[in-house]
């Protein structure tokens, strides 16, 4: 299974919820894809829900951290929420948890914006 | 671990498509049951047989149609053994920038060498005749 991507509008965050795998080719591009339009709309707080995203290989990461230049780049911040074990091994592994906000809830994920 | 494991042994040649790091991930997968190895060890397993694949295919064979990647694993008593290899014009580790540097720490790629280090036990390149690189990936079980 590839990766579905849901947005969803709380207050003047956007929360993405990603389920299913960020692997190179299909689940990938569907990330980028999604990351460009929101940005091409001009959402600069994006939190990113990871929580049923069961693998993220190389490339996934890759994207994750192109997304968050994207993002940056346009003036706006893209967090992390609800990490899996998995991915938050990755993060320790890639050192990327010094690149990431990330959170366990999205009550705290919003906050942190305003 | 059962008493009756017997040594088992896969070897194939495969075409240089994102189908082919399929493939590869679930045999290991399913020869990593055969040894023993729970579920975060397959997970981990998995993880460094799909980079592994990843770079055969994408970054030594580039797609090529006409270049084949080799596949061997072995599942024995212990400990899982994969070896992969490509036709590529081979592979320099040292050419490949620190992931873990602070400057490097936001580029796009170069993070597959690091997690099979980081997942397997043992993770070595070494060049092909007459040409390509051959990745031997060693994961061992853990005495409990």
């Amino acid at each position: 299974m590839s990766v579905t991507m849901t947005t969803r509008q709380v207050g003047d965050v956007t929360v993405i919820d990603a389920s299913g795998r960020i692997t190179l080719g299909e689940g990938s591009s569907a990330f980028r894809d999604t990351i460009k339009d929101l940005v091409t709309k001009g959402d600069k707080k994006i939190l990113l829900n990871l929580g049923e995203v069961s693998y993220i290989d190389s490339s996934g990461i890759g994207e994750l951290v192109s997304g968050f230049t994207t993002v940056s780049n346009s003036g706006g911040n893209l967090k992390l929420l609800s990490l899996t074990k998995r991915v938050q091994d990755l993060l320790q592994i890639t050192k990327l948890y010094t690149v990431f906000e990330v959170f366990d809830e999205e009550a705290a994920g919003l906050a942190s914006f305003n | 671990m059962a008493a009756s494991f017997q040594q088992e042994t896969m070897e194939k040649s495969l075409d240089s498509t994102l189908d082919s790091v399929d493939f590869a991930d679930q045999a290991a997968i399913e020869f990593a049951r055969k040894v023993g190895f729970d579920e975060d060890d397959q997970n981990s397993i998995s993880m460094a047989v799909r980079e592994c694949m990843v770079n055969a295919v994408a970054h030594g064979n580039q797609y090529n149609a006409r270049k084949k990647v080799y596949l061997k694993i072995e599942a024995m008593p212990n400990s899982l053994s994969i070896l992969i290899g490509d036709e590529g014009n081979g592979f320099d580790e040292n050419s490949v920038p620190d992931p873990l540097a602070q400057e490097n720490l936001l580029r796009q790629s170069g993070r597959g060498l690091l997690l099979m280090r980081a997942f397997m036990d043992e993770c070595e390149h070494s060049a092909r005749t007459p040409s390509g690189t051959l990745v031997r990936l060693v994961k061992r079980l853990q005495e409990s």
